[in-house]
Protein backbone atom coordinates (compact mmCIF):
# COMPACT_ATOMS: atom_id res chain seq x y z
CA UNK A 1 0.00 0.00 0.00
CA UNK A 2 1.23 3.45 -0.94
CA UNK A 3 3.09 5.54 1.60
CA UNK A 4 1.17 8.75 2.34
CA UNK A 5 2.53 12.20 1.59
CA UNK A 6 3.31 14.81 4.26
CA UNK A 7 4.18 18.47 3.89
CA UNK A 8 7.73 19.50 3.06
CA UNK A 9 7.38 21.96 5.97
CA UNK A 10 9.22 25.25 6.41
CA UNK A 11 12.71 23.96 7.19
CA UNK A 12 13.96 22.18 4.05
CA UNK A 13 16.17 25.09 3.09
CA UNK A 14 19.41 23.63 4.47
CA UNK A 15 18.84 20.23 2.86
CA UNK A 16 17.12 20.30 -0.52
CA UNK A 17 18.52 23.31 -2.40
CA UNK A 18 21.84 22.82 -4.20
CA UNK A 19 24.24 25.25 -5.74
CA UNK A 20 22.91 26.27 -9.15
CA UNK A 21 20.05 23.80 -8.75
CA UNK A 22 17.83 25.96 -10.99
CA UNK A 23 20.26 25.84 -13.90
CA UNK A 24 19.44 22.83 -16.08
CA UNK A 25 21.95 24.19 -18.60
CA UNK A 26 24.84 26.56 -18.07
CA UNK A 27 24.68 30.24 -18.90
CA UNK A 28 25.20 30.82 -22.60
CA UNK A 29 23.96 27.38 -23.60
CA UNK A 30 22.72 27.68 -27.20
CA UNK A 31 18.97 28.21 -27.35
CA UNK A 32 18.54 28.22 -23.57
CA UNK A 33 15.35 29.73 -22.21
CA UNK A 34 14.46 30.98 -18.75
CA UNK A 35 11.15 30.27 -17.07
CA UNK A 36 10.47 32.62 -14.19
CA UNK A 37 7.48 33.64 -12.13
CA UNK A 38 6.01 33.81 -8.68
CA UNK A 39 3.93 31.56 -6.46
CA UNK A 40 0.84 33.08 -4.79
CA UNK A 41 -1.57 31.84 -2.12
CA UNK A 42 -5.33 32.23 -1.97
CA UNK A 43 -5.04 35.78 -0.56
CA UNK A 44 -2.80 36.82 -3.44
CA UNK A 45 0.22 36.92 -1.14
CA UNK A 46 3.56 35.57 -2.39
CA UNK A 47 4.62 32.17 -1.05
CA UNK A 48 8.20 32.68 0.15
CA UNK A 49 8.85 29.11 1.28
CA UNK A 50 7.88 26.93 -1.68
CA UNK A 51 10.15 24.50 -3.48
CA UNK A 52 9.62 23.99 -7.21
CA UNK A 53 10.90 21.11 -9.31
CA UNK A 54 10.96 21.16 -13.10
CA UNK A 55 11.31 18.07 -15.30
CA UNK A 56 11.54 18.28 -19.07
CA UNK A 57 10.90 14.58 -19.59
CA UNK A 58 14.06 13.61 -21.39
CA UNK A 59 14.74 10.08 -20.10
CA UNK A 60 18.25 9.29 -19.01
CA UNK A 61 19.07 12.84 -18.12
CA UNK A 62 20.83 13.32 -14.86
CA UNK A 63 19.60 15.52 -12.12
CA UNK A 64 21.27 18.71 -11.07
CA UNK A 65 22.40 18.13 -7.52
CA UNK A 66 26.11 18.71 -7.29
CA UNK A 67 27.10 19.89 -3.84
CA UNK A 68 30.49 21.09 -4.98
CA UNK A 69 29.10 24.32 -6.36
CA UNK A 70 29.06 23.17 -9.96
CA UNK A 71 25.34 22.56 -9.88
CA UNK A 72 25.15 20.34 -12.86
CA UNK A 73 27.04 17.11 -12.87
CA UNK A 74 27.35 14.24 -15.27
CA UNK A 75 29.79 15.72 -17.72
CA UNK A 76 27.44 17.10 -20.34
CA UNK A 77 26.45 20.11 -18.25
CA UNK A 78 22.87 19.54 -19.34
CA UNK A 79 20.08 18.22 -17.17
CA UNK A 80 16.36 17.60 -17.57
CA UNK A 81 15.77 18.28 -13.90
CA UNK A 82 15.96 21.43 -11.83
CA UNK A 83 14.94 22.62 -8.40
CA UNK A 84 14.34 26.12 -7.08
CA UNK A 85 13.22 27.46 -3.72
CA UNK A 86 11.16 30.63 -3.86
CA UNK A 87 12.60 33.97 -2.77
CA UNK A 88 10.86 36.20 -0.17
CA UNK A 89 8.79 37.71 -3.02
CA UNK A 90 7.62 34.22 -4.07
CA UNK A 91 9.77 34.22 -7.20
CA UNK A 92 11.60 31.31 -8.79
CA UNK A 93 13.48 30.71 -12.02
CA UNK A 94 14.81 27.90 -14.22
CA UNK A 95 17.23 28.03 -17.12
CA UNK A 96 16.76 25.11 -19.49
CA UNK A 97 17.15 23.88 -23.02
CA UNK A 98 13.81 24.12 -24.83
CA UNK A 99 11.95 20.87 -24.08
CA UNK A 100 11.05 18.51 -26.92
CA UNK A 101 7.42 18.67 -25.84
CA UNK A 102 5.49 21.95 -25.77
CA UNK A 103 5.62 21.85 -21.97
CA UNK A 104 7.76 21.08 -18.96
CA UNK A 105 6.36 19.31 -15.89
CA UNK A 106 6.31 21.29 -12.64
CA UNK A 107 5.89 20.23 -9.02
CA UNK A 108 5.35 22.69 -6.17
CA UNK A 109 5.99 21.75 -2.54
CA UNK A 110 5.38 24.06 0.40
CA UNK A 111 4.47 24.36 4.03
CA UNK A 112 0.69 24.07 4.03
CA UNK A 113 0.68 21.70 1.07
CA UNK A 114 0.18 18.23 2.55
CA UNK A 115 0.99 16.86 -0.91
CA UNK A 116 2.59 18.70 -3.81
CA UNK A 117 0.60 20.36 -6.56
CA UNK A 118 1.65 19.38 -10.06
CA UNK A 119 1.08 21.29 -13.24
CA UNK A 120 2.63 21.94 -16.64
CA UNK A 121 4.33 25.03 -18.02
CA UNK A 122 3.37 25.34 -21.70
CA UNK A 123 5.86 27.44 -23.65
CA UNK A 124 3.59 27.57 -26.69
CA UNK A 125 -0.17 27.82 -27.12
CA UNK A 126 -0.51 24.83 -29.37
CA UNK A 127 -3.13 22.15 -30.03
CA UNK A 128 -2.74 19.73 -27.14
CA UNK A 129 -5.07 17.17 -25.52
CA UNK A 130 -4.76 18.75 -22.07
CA UNK A 131 -5.00 22.40 -23.19
CA UNK A 132 -7.86 21.61 -25.56
CA UNK A 133 -9.87 20.05 -22.74
CA UNK A 134 -9.95 23.35 -20.82
CA UNK A 135 -12.07 26.47 -21.18
CA UNK A 136 -10.08 29.56 -22.25
CA UNK A 137 -9.67 31.03 -18.75
CA UNK A 138 -8.43 27.76 -17.30
CA UNK A 139 -6.26 27.08 -20.34
CA UNK A 140 -4.57 30.45 -19.85
CA UNK A 141 -3.30 29.39 -16.42
CA UNK A 142 -1.01 26.81 -18.07
CA UNK A 143 0.48 29.14 -20.68
CA UNK A 144 3.81 30.81 -20.04
CA UNK A 145 4.07 34.30 -21.51
CA UNK A 146 7.04 35.18 -23.66
CA UNK A 147 8.65 38.22 -22.10
CA UNK A 148 11.53 39.49 -24.14
CA UNK A 149 14.17 37.29 -25.63
CA UNK A 150 14.16 33.70 -24.34
CA UNK A 151 12.32 34.55 -21.11
CA UNK A 152 8.95 33.09 -20.19
CA UNK A 153 6.81 34.15 -17.26
CA UNK A 154 4.72 31.56 -15.45
CA UNK A 155 2.98 32.31 -12.15
CA UNK A 156 1.48 29.62 -9.94
CA UNK A 157 -1.73 30.54 -8.12
CA UNK A 158 -2.42 27.91 -5.51
CA UNK A 159 -6.00 28.98 -4.77
CA UNK A 160 -8.72 31.36 -5.87
CA UNK A 161 -10.26 32.95 -8.92
CA UNK A 162 -7.32 32.43 -11.26
CA UNK A 163 -6.17 29.21 -9.65
CA UNK A 164 -3.67 27.30 -11.77
CA UNK A 165 -4.93 24.06 -13.28
CA UNK A 166 -3.41 21.26 -11.22
CA UNK A 167 -3.09 17.71 -12.45
CA UNK A 168 -3.36 14.21 -11.08
CA UNK A 169 -1.87 11.15 -12.74
CA UNK B 1 -7.62 7.42 0.68
CA UNK B 2 -3.90 7.17 1.27
CA UNK B 3 -2.81 10.76 0.91
CA UNK B 4 -4.09 13.65 2.98
CA UNK B 5 -6.47 16.12 1.36
CA UNK B 6 -5.09 19.54 0.42
CA UNK B 7 -7.46 21.32 2.79
CA UNK B 8 -7.15 20.24 6.41
CA UNK B 9 -8.15 23.27 8.50
CA UNK B 10 -6.65 21.85 11.72
CA UNK B 11 -3.33 22.47 9.94
CA UNK B 12 -3.80 26.21 9.59
CA UNK B 13 -1.35 26.77 6.74
CA UNK B 14 -3.51 24.69 4.40
CA UNK B 15 -6.36 27.20 4.51
CA UNK B 16 -4.86 29.70 2.05
CA UNK B 17 -2.66 27.26 0.15
CA UNK B 18 -4.97 24.36 -0.65
CA UNK B 19 -6.32 24.50 -4.20
CA UNK B 20 -10.08 24.94 -4.18
CA UNK B 21 -10.69 22.72 -7.20
CA UNK B 22 -9.89 19.04 -7.35
CA UNK B 23 -6.90 18.26 -9.57
CA UNK B 24 -7.67 17.34 -13.16
CA UNK B 25 -7.40 13.61 -13.69
CA UNK B 26 -5.02 13.13 -16.64
CA UNK B 27 -5.98 10.84 -19.47
CA UNK B 28 -3.65 8.00 -20.34
CA UNK B 29 -0.77 9.38 -22.42
CA UNK B 30 2.28 7.17 -22.98
CA UNK B 31 4.19 10.23 -24.19
CA UNK B 32 3.67 12.27 -21.03
CA UNK B 33 6.85 13.79 -19.61
CA UNK B 34 5.70 12.83 -16.11
CA UNK B 35 6.08 9.11 -16.84
CA UNK B 36 9.85 9.43 -16.71
CA UNK B 37 12.05 11.01 -14.10
CA UNK B 38 15.60 12.14 -13.48
CA UNK B 39 18.31 9.52 -13.13
CA UNK B 40 21.05 10.16 -10.59
CA UNK B 41 24.47 8.60 -11.00
CA UNK B 42 26.32 6.95 -8.13
CA UNK B 43 29.27 9.28 -8.66
CA UNK B 44 27.06 12.25 -7.79
CA UNK B 45 26.35 11.09 -4.25
CA UNK B 46 29.13 10.69 -1.71
CA UNK B 47 28.58 7.60 0.52
CA UNK B 48 29.47 9.82 3.49
CA UNK B 49 26.31 11.84 2.80
CA UNK B 50 24.34 8.95 4.38
CA UNK B 51 26.05 9.42 7.75
CA UNK B 52 24.58 12.51 9.41
CA UNK B 53 26.79 11.99 12.46
CA UNK B 54 29.94 12.48 10.39
CA UNK B 55 31.45 15.51 8.74
CA UNK B 56 31.76 17.68 11.83
CA UNK B 57 34.57 18.23 14.30
CA UNK B 58 32.99 16.01 16.95
CA UNK B 59 30.13 13.61 17.66
CA UNK B 60 26.62 15.06 17.81
CA UNK B 61 24.63 14.80 21.04
CA UNK B 62 21.67 12.44 21.22
CA UNK B 63 20.68 8.87 20.63
CA UNK B 64 22.58 7.43 17.66
CA UNK B 65 20.23 5.52 15.34
CA UNK B 66 20.28 3.59 12.07
CA UNK B 67 17.29 4.12 9.78
CA UNK B 68 17.00 1.70 6.91
CA UNK B 69 14.40 0.14 4.68
CA UNK B 70 13.39 -0.44 1.09
CA UNK B 71 11.84 1.76 -1.58
CA UNK B 72 9.26 -0.25 -3.54
CA UNK B 73 6.97 0.56 -6.43
CA UNK B 74 3.23 -0.02 -6.31
CA UNK B 75 3.62 -3.62 -7.50
CA UNK B 76 6.10 -4.36 -4.74
CA UNK B 77 9.25 -4.27 -6.89
CA UNK B 78 12.31 -2.63 -5.38
CA UNK B 79 13.38 0.71 -6.84
CA UNK B 80 17.18 0.67 -7.22
CA UNK B 81 19.42 3.72 -7.72
CA UNK B 82 16.82 6.21 -6.67
CA UNK B 83 17.74 9.31 -4.70
CA UNK B 84 16.59 9.52 -1.07
CA UNK B 85 17.14 12.82 0.73
CA UNK B 86 16.44 13.39 4.44
CA UNK B 87 16.47 16.31 6.84
CA UNK B 88 15.60 16.62 10.50
CA UNK B 89 15.90 18.53 13.75
CA UNK B 90 18.72 17.74 16.17
CA UNK B 91 18.21 15.77 19.39
CA UNK B 92 16.94 18.91 21.11
CA UNK B 93 14.28 19.54 18.48
CA UNK B 94 16.04 22.40 16.71
CA UNK B 95 16.65 22.68 12.97
CA UNK B 96 19.86 24.10 11.56
CA UNK B 97 17.65 26.57 9.71
CA UNK B 98 17.81 30.30 10.25
CA UNK B 99 14.05 30.66 10.53
CA UNK B 100 13.73 28.03 13.28
CA UNK B 101 13.24 30.17 16.40
CA UNK B 102 12.68 27.33 18.88
CA UNK B 103 14.81 28.22 21.94
CA UNK B 104 16.53 24.84 22.05
CA UNK B 105 20.28 24.56 21.50
CA UNK B 106 21.89 24.10 18.13
CA UNK B 107 24.46 21.31 17.99
CA UNK B 108 27.69 22.41 16.32
CA UNK B 109 28.29 18.76 15.43
CA UNK B 110 24.99 18.15 13.71
CA UNK B 111 23.45 19.69 10.59
CA UNK B 112 20.73 17.15 9.94
CA UNK B 113 20.74 16.75 6.15
CA UNK B 114 21.67 13.55 4.32
CA UNK B 115 21.12 11.65 1.12
CA UNK B 116 21.85 8.34 -0.53
CA UNK B 117 21.00 6.25 -3.56
CA UNK B 118 19.16 2.96 -3.03
CA UNK B 119 21.10 -0.22 -3.74
CA UNK B 120 20.15 -2.98 -6.20
CA UNK B 121 17.44 -4.20 -3.81
CA UNK B 122 15.97 -0.75 -3.29
CA UNK B 123 17.56 -0.42 0.13
CA UNK B 124 18.59 2.86 1.73
CA UNK B 125 20.45 3.27 5.03
CA UNK B 126 21.19 6.33 7.14
CA UNK B 127 23.11 6.77 10.37
CA UNK B 128 21.83 9.72 12.34
CA UNK B 129 20.61 11.00 15.72
CA UNK B 130 17.07 10.57 16.95
CA UNK B 131 15.41 13.96 16.39
CA UNK B 132 13.62 15.69 19.24
CA UNK B 133 9.99 16.80 19.24
CA UNK B 134 9.56 20.53 18.64
CA UNK B 135 6.90 23.17 19.19
CA UNK B 136 5.19 25.10 16.40
CA UNK B 137 2.65 27.88 16.33
CA UNK B 138 -0.25 26.10 14.63
CA UNK B 139 -2.39 26.18 17.78
CA UNK B 140 -1.74 26.70 21.51
CA UNK B 141 0.76 24.20 22.90
CA UNK B 142 1.30 22.54 19.52
CA UNK B 143 4.18 20.05 19.26
CA UNK B 144 5.31 17.96 16.32
CA UNK B 145 6.04 14.31 17.06
CA UNK B 146 9.68 13.42 16.39
CA UNK B 147 10.12 12.86 12.65
CA UNK B 148 12.59 12.68 9.81
CA UNK B 149 11.62 14.36 6.53
CA UNK B 150 12.10 12.14 3.47
CA UNK B 151 12.25 13.08 -0.21
CA UNK B 152 12.19 10.19 -2.70
CA UNK B 153 12.26 10.27 -6.49
CA UNK B 154 11.26 6.83 -7.84
CA UNK B 155 11.37 6.03 -11.54
CA UNK B 156 8.76 8.51 -12.75
CA UNK B 157 7.94 12.12 -11.90
CA UNK B 158 4.46 10.81 -10.97
CA UNK B 159 6.07 8.77 -8.17
CA UNK B 160 7.79 11.72 -6.53
CA UNK B 161 7.15 11.61 -2.79
CA UNK B 162 7.97 13.96 0.07
CA UNK B 163 6.85 12.72 3.45
CA UNK B 164 7.83 12.29 7.10
CA UNK B 165 8.89 9.19 9.01
CA UNK B 166 7.83 8.91 12.63
CA UNK B 167 8.94 6.80 15.59
CA UNK B 168 6.81 4.09 17.22
CA UNK B 169 4.55 4.88 20.15
CA UNK B 170 4.87 8.66 20.07
CA UNK B 171 2.29 10.18 22.46
CA UNK B 172 2.09 13.27 20.22
CA UNK B 173 0.40 11.39 17.34
CA UNK B 174 -2.97 12.00 18.97
CA UNK B 175 -2.47 15.78 18.85
CA UNK B 176 -0.63 16.35 15.58
CA UNK B 177 -2.81 17.74 12.77
CA UNK B 178 -0.17 16.93 10.13
CA UNK B 179 -0.02 13.23 11.06
CA UNK B 180 -3.79 13.18 11.47
CA UNK B 181 -4.40 14.85 8.11
CA UNK B 182 -4.18 11.34 6.63
CA UNK B 183 -7.79 10.22 6.83
CA UNK B 184 -7.20 6.48 7.16
CA UNK B 185 -5.60 5.48 10.49
CA UNK B 186 -4.08 2.41 8.83
CA UNK B 187 -2.39 4.65 6.26
CA UNK B 188 -0.99 6.86 9.06
CA UNK B 189 0.66 3.81 10.54
CA UNK B 190 2.60 3.36 7.30
CA UNK B 191 4.59 6.46 8.25
CA UNK B 192 5.64 4.97 11.59
CA UNK B 193 8.95 3.11 11.61
CA UNK B 194 9.44 -0.04 13.66
CA UNK B 195 12.19 -0.61 16.16
CA UNK B 196 14.29 -3.55 14.94
CA UNK B 197 16.79 -5.42 17.08
CA UNK B 198 18.27 -6.99 13.94
CA UNK B 199 19.26 -3.55 12.66
CA UNK B 200 20.39 -2.39 16.09
CA UNK B 201 24.16 -2.60 16.47
CA UNK B 202 25.48 -3.62 19.91
CA UNK B 203 27.20 -0.94 21.94
CA UNK B 204 26.59 1.56 19.15
CA UNK B 205 23.16 2.44 17.69
CA UNK B 206 19.44 1.61 17.81
CA UNK B 207 17.90 0.38 14.57
CA UNK B 208 14.64 1.44 12.94
CA UNK B 209 13.10 -0.06 9.82
CA UNK B 210 10.83 1.85 7.45
CA UNK B 211 9.75 0.76 3.97
CA UNK B 212 8.21 3.09 1.40
CA UNK B 213 5.80 2.29 -1.42
CA UNK B 214 5.64 4.80 -4.29
CA UNK B 215 2.85 5.42 -6.77
CA UNK B 216 -0.70 4.23 -6.71
CA UNK B 217 -1.48 0.63 -5.84
CA UNK B 218 -4.39 -0.87 -7.83
CA UNK B 219 -6.60 -1.20 -4.73
CA UNK B 220 -6.47 2.53 -4.22
CA UNK B 221 -7.95 3.22 -7.63
CA UNK B 222 -11.15 1.48 -6.62
FE1 LIG C 1 9.93 18.94 10.63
Amino acid sequence: MTTPSQTVGPFFGFALPYAADWELVPEGHPGAVTITGRVFDGAGEPVPDALLELWTGEPGDRGALGRGGTGISGGTGVSGFGRCGTAPDGSYRFRLAPPSRPYAALLVFARGLLKPVRTRVYLADTPDPLLDSLDPARRATLLAHAEGQDVYRFDVRLQGEQETVFLEF
Amino acid sequence: MTHPPYLHPDYASTVLRAPSRPPLEMKEDPEAAELTGPVFGRDEVDPLDADLTAGHAGEPLGERIIVTGRILDASGRPVPDTLVEIWQANSAGRYAHQRDQHPAPLDPNFTGAGRCLTDDEGRYRFVTIKPGAYPWRNHPNAWRPAHIHFSIFGTAFTQRLVTQMYFPGDPLFAFDPIFRSIPDPAARERLVSTFDLEITEPEWALGYRWDVVLGRTPMEDA
